[in-house]
């Protein structure tokens, strides 16, 4: 029983990690890039206007930080649990 | 180029160097790598590191598509183009987060195999080996195709002997050494790919705007002094054209969405990516590949709209109300292919490079952008041959990964699973390889003889996986008490609506229709965002009407949510 206590729990913080991030994931692609595109277009960043840049750019760099974010908060909390094993 | 290589030994040779080096490197990694086990075959024994198959997932990902066609596409698209940017990258988060750690505790060969065990179901099973078939099948066809012209492009061969050699190669390697061949020698094509890609890149970014970093390049001020922005310059050069401004694109909002959409969960949904991930030791590999796949292919992807770019203001500048009489030699050699054709319409002997399809005289194709990017660059002959290496790295290991994906579903899935579950380790082994000769042969085939729906099944390919895969596999792990009933009923409606979407209007069935019949402005493209939530809508209301699937699936659905003990693959 205690085991599936346990499980419960670490599904529970893994599912709050995942929904944290899967929000920045739609904001910096599906917001910033596509919905309020055209809202950053009036601000520039050197030559980009800064919708369109986050939409051909910032958008990837912000996918690839999301990852490694998961992966070393996985990596923490797999050890907090003992699933490190 | 003539006067930075005067004496050189030219493109042609220079090509012929190139490929022949990468390609006996790809051979030899096949010999030393061969597989010996159905482990092997399918998941490369199961213990490749993170970095490893980060390298591999990436080449595997990339396809002659990403290689040759995007920048151009995107080149001509402006803004629009980020569809594919962040559409063919989002996905990898999508993996990561939600896909690729519980389907590497489950512990199989392949996707059909997870869905007919989760589900309990043969028919789930069977329903998974029909959509990865048409998935993988029509982009394998698009790779040898992909192959055939690079061949024939640079090195002047028929397309169909391009081909050829093509299947031979991957005949080769994919054959003996399965996954386990396909890792390294994709581990290798990443490199050559990347490189070849990069290079020109460089040059170019370095020659307009006098930075080496083509990403920060594309964002500065021009080389020449003027301190105008090139993104301005572009911009201004598009209108004066009667074009959209580059960086505002023309596709309703909507539609930018629903394709965005529909390309990231097809992603998150291909069978030759998500197989990737079953070839770690450990659940954490499988997360920190994803990681160093996605950067790896981000590389090429945060590149790859510098360099559209770069070759459409160059390609504006070089061409627009020039004499024809006058065009660069490159102009001349790709008119031959037929990739671009000049039509003096009002008689004047200027090019007219104009909005209005009425007064324009220039067809430039997509792939010319990467393609010919070098010779319009002026670069030197070695760099151009690099990109028909690249090229060819790129289209093989998406090929090789492809025909993998289609072998283990005839052998393990149908062979195994289905027809004759007491085959010996060994017979498997040799269905494997005698189904990935016939997926090869099948796949030239197309190469040789492309139907001429290949362009617009790509885009299926992905709107497939999305309607198909994804809800299916997500609600598997995230939801205890989805049922066969529910995944089978969601997976047949969102293939079936999918299908019957993309032929309605790129083929005319059902009635056909227009841009303006579109339902809610969406294209075919995005329409794969609509069959994935009718997906998701069917399979929760059936479920809520059938059967609580068995506890025993139930608990298994509990383990694969905890990553300690990740066994090795099994059958």
């Amino acid at each position: 029983m205690a085991n599936k206590e346990k499980a419960k729990a670490y599904w529970k913080e893994n599912i709050r990690y995942v929904l944290i991030l899967m929000f920045i994931w739609f904001i910096v692609s599906f917001g910033a890039g596509i919905l309020f595109k055209d809202a950053l277009n009036a601000f520039k960043m050197g030559g980009f206007k800064v919708g369109f840049w986050f939409a051909q750019q910032g958008s990837m760099y912000v996918f690839v930080i999301l990852i490694f974010v998961y992966v070393r908060l996985m990596n923490k909390l797999d050890k907090k649990y003992g699933y490190d094993a | 180029m003539h006067s930075l290589v005067v004496e050189g030994i030219g493109v042609q040779n220079w090509t012929y160097i190139l490929v022949g080096i990468t390609f006996t490197i790809y051979i030899g990694i096949a010999i030393w790598s061969r597989a010996g086990s159905t482990k092997e075959f399918y998941v490369a024994g199961g213990g490749v590191s993170p970095l490893a198959n980060g390298m591999a997932t990436a080449a595997d990902w990339m396809s002659a598509a990403s290689f040759i066609s995007m920048a151009g596409i995107i080149s001509f698209k402006g803004y629009d183009g980020a569809v594919y940017l962040m559409g063919w990258t989002g996905g990898y988060v999508l993996l990561a987060l939600l896909l690729a750690p519980y389907l590497r505790k489950f512990g199989k060969f392949t996707v059909p195999d997870f869905i007919g065990d989760r589900y309990y179901s043969n028919t789930a099973r069977l329903v998974g080996v029909i959509c990865a078939l048409i998935v993988s099948f029509t982009y394998v066809a698009g790779q040898m195709r992909g192959v055939g012209l690079v061949f024939s492009r640079f090195l002047e061969v028929d397309i169909n002997t391009g081909v050829i050699i093509g299947m031979i190669i991957v005949l080769f390697y994919a054959v003996l050494g399965g996954m386990k061949g396909i890792t390294y020698t994709q581990v290798a094509q990443y490199c050559v790919l990347i490189f070849a890609f990069m290079v020109p890149a460089i040059f170019i970014s370095i020659q307009m705007t006098g930075n080496p970093i083509p990403q920060l390049g594309f964002g500065g001020q021009l080389a020449d002094g003027s301190g105008t922005y090139l993104l301005d310059k572009l911009d201004g050069l598009s209108t004066d054209l009667g074009f959209a401004e580059y960086t505002e694109g023309s596709k309703s909002m909507i539609d930018v969405f629903a394709i965005t959409l529909a390309l990231m969960v097809g992603t998150a949904g291909l069978p030759h990516v998500i197989v990737r991930f079953f070839t770690v030791k450990r659940v954490k590999d499988a997360r920190k590949s994803a990681g160093i796949a996605l950067l790896l292919i981000v590389i090429l992807y945060t590149t790859a709209p510098a360099v559209a770019v770069f070759a459409r203001t160059n390609m504006i500048e070089t061409v627009s109300n020039q004499p024809y009489a006058n065009v660069p030699e490159w102009f001349k050699k790709w008119e031959t292919t037929g990739l671009i054709t000049f039509t003096d319409k009002n008689g004047d002997g200027l090019i007219q490079y104009v909005a209005d399809t009425n007064k324009n005289e220039l067809v430039v194709d997509n792939d010319i952008m990467v393609l010919a990017n070098p010779e319009i660059a002026q670069l030197p002959d070695w760099v151009i041959a690099l990109v028909a290496a690249g090229a060819l790295a790129a289209a093989l290991s998406t090929a090789a990964g492809l025909l993998l994906v289609i072998s283990a579903s005839v052998s393990h899935d149908l062979i195994k699973k289905m027809i004759n579950p007491k085959i010996s380790e060994k017979g498997e082994l040799i269905a494997a390889r005698l189904s990935a000769v016939v997926a090869v042969c099948v796949a030239g085939y197309f190469g040789i003889n492309p139907p001429g729906f290949v362009a617009a099944t790509v885009a299926l390919a992905f709107g497939l996986a999305a309607a198909s895969f994804f809800p299916a596999i997500i609600l598997g792990i995230f939801y205890k008490k989805m049922n066969k009933e529910g995944a089978i009923a969601g997976m047949v409606i969102g293939i079936l609506s999918m299908l019957f979407y993309m032929t309605k209007f790129k083929f005319g069935w059902f009635g056909g229709g227009t841009e303006a019949d579109w339902w809610f402005g969406i294209s075919p493209e995005g329409f794969g965002t609509i069959a994935m939530l009718l997906n998701f809508i069917v399979s929760i209301v059936i479920m809520k009407f059938t059967p609580d699937p068995p506890m025993e699936v139930q608990e298994i659905v509990e383990n694969i949510r905890i990553p300690s003990g990740a066994g090795e693959a099994t059958h």
